[in-house]
């Protein structure tokens, strides 16, 4: 029996699950909840200082790496879950969540550079 | 002694008049302090000759008994009627193939626990005549809580995915990988990973957690396999970026490398 | 003529049959919401590389009735996600300090404490250091 190469995926399921544990809420609370339930103000989240912060080039890192292993976390879990319910058909589960993600890597590199 | 007139639904199946399982019910007069197995027994010496199940230490050690009582898998022998209702379902285990009424195929399960190398291997065995291998008691709890399987089979009864996936290897066999991987005598995890860390082995795992809630001598499958996951991943990359480092110990690389 | 061992089959419902199987299945419908967290972003980034009248937009549609109910849906999620996961900790990772396993709650709760820690410091920093 050969061994696995789920190491790569899983790294990044693991990696991702942790990761976003700690900050999704908090990030997506600030995002999308505080300015309308009035925690911050709109100038917290103006377009020149969002744009200071995500195009700063450790900031470009960061995000890059955060979206990354969060799609990532999803696209493994979600590939566990689909043959958990029994759609047995693991090859073509793994070529679309796999490949949701790869392609979401993909642009996350793209825009975080041409930005 | 107080009695107590019980329900048993048991699950029938007799391969040479039935082709699938059916519940039949038994009335028994049992005695407060009576296990599930006790009732059995009741049953197959007044009742039903014909009922079949195994058993043998009536005293949870030997793992002979497990079957699943009102939906969950235990060992028959430690399942007090004093804690169960008055009408009490009993069925073999699930997911593996029932050969007759309470009784379950074991041949998979026994191959499984074979292919993980469950035996020390040392990479300097040590001879008779140099006495024998010192372990201190630090080192033994280490190991100590994942080796106290009685293979009863309970966490694979429980586990989703051994039965869904066909060649899982399942809770039990990587608890006992992960017992010798964590035993200080031995070095042999990269030999075990051949299988444990196959297609097959702990990746199929997504930590449903059962197993452990489920086994009567408190073994800890979900976290033997979590770990090994973690180990087995450090020991990929570090093939991946040190190649030929890799058979220190045993022969895994040699192995890994036949493919079959 | 005697019959084959007998095979239960499973069904695809199989984890409503127990709510142990209940409770799994929805830890792991939480990735579903930390997928769609990550496209929100990446819309964002995307949106923010159009410039400032795209940015805004995006903005306004996440602060929109609808977005802010997909943003409590995915918060909501998040944190069962973010519970469940630091809940298994210790099975992942034990800890030792000699011959002494550290009790499983200390690591759940360093974990706990943390995610307190990067919560409030999230917050504070989006407040503009304020």
């Amino acid at each position: 029996m050969a061994r696995s190469n789920k190491p790569i995926v899983w790294g990044l399921f693991a990696a991702g699950g942790t990761v976003t544990a700690f900050f999704v809420p908090a990030l997506m609370v600030v995002l999308g909840l505080a300015v309308p339930f009035g925690l911050l103000s709109p100038n917290d989240l103006s377009f020149d200082r969002v744009y200071g912060i995500v195009a700063h080039p450790l900031g470009r890192l960061i995000l890059f790496g955060f979206i990354t292993v969060s799609l990532w976390h999803a696209a493994h879990r979600t590939r566990t879950t689909v043959h958990d319910l029994g759609i047995s058909n693991d090859g073509i589960t793994m070529f679309i969540c796999y490949g949701v993600a790869g392609l979401g890597t993909v642009l996350a590199a793209v825009f975080l550079l041409l930005l | 002694m107080s009695e107590r007139q019980i329900t048993l639904e048991v699950l029938r199946y007799r391969p040479e008049s039935e082709s699938e399982p059916v519940f039949q019910s038994y009335s028994v007069p049992c005695q407060e302090e009576w296990v599930v197995l006790d009732a059995l027994n009741y049953i197959k010496d007044n009742l039903d000759r014909t009922l079949s199940y195994r058993w043998s230490c009536h005293m949870a050690v030997c793992g002979s008994c497990g079957m699943v009582i009102n939906d969950n898998p235990m060992l028959s022998c430690k399942a007090f009627l004093r804690d169960l209702p008055d009408h009490i379902r009993v069925e073999p285990l699930h997911n593996f193939p029932i050969e007759r009424d309470l009784m379950v195929e074991l041949d998979d399960f026994m191959d499984k626990l074979k292919s993980v190398k469950p035996y020390l291997i040392p990479d300097q065995p040590v001879a008779e005549e140099d006495g024998t291998y010192r372990q201190s008691s630090a080192q033994l709890k280490k190991y100590k809580p994942f080796a106290m399987c009685i293979n009863c089979m309970a966490c694979y009864s429980v586990c989703p995915q051994y039965g869904l996936n066909e060649g899982f290897v399942g809770p039990a066999a990587l608890a006992l990988a992960h017992r010798y991987n964590v035993d200080s005598r031995d070095q042999g995890r990269r030999a075990r990973e051949d299988v444990v860390a196959s297609n097959t082995g702990i990746w199929e795992c997504t930590f449903v957690g059962a197993c452990s809630e489920v086994c009567p001598k408190n073994v800890d499958p979900a976290a033997a396999i979590q770990q090994t996951k973690i180990a087995s991943t450090v020991d990929y990359f570090k093939d991946l970026l040190m190649p030929g480092k890799r058979d220190k110990s045993g022969n895994a690389k040699q192995a890994a490398g036949d493919g079959a | 003529m005697t019959n084959p061992p007998y095979i239960r089959p499973i069904p695809a419902s199989w984890w409503l049959r127990q709510g142990r199987y209940v409770r799994y299945m929805i830890r792991e419908a939480t990735c579903l919401f930390i997928g769609l967290h990550a496209l929100v972003l990446l819309v964002g980034v995307y949106r923010l590389s159009q410039g400032r009248d795209a940015f805004d937009a995006f903005l306004a549609a996440l602060w929109s009735p609808a977005g802010q109910v997909m943003g409590a849906v995915i918060v909501l999620m998040a944190v069962v996600h973010s519970v469940t996961w630091f809940n298994l900790t210790p099975k992942a990772m034990p800890l030792w300090i000699g011959d002494r396993k550290v009790p499983g709650w200390i690591i759940v709760g360093g974990h706990y404490g943390g995610w307190i820690v990067v919560s409030a410091v999230v917050l504070f920093l989006a407040g503009g250091l304020s």
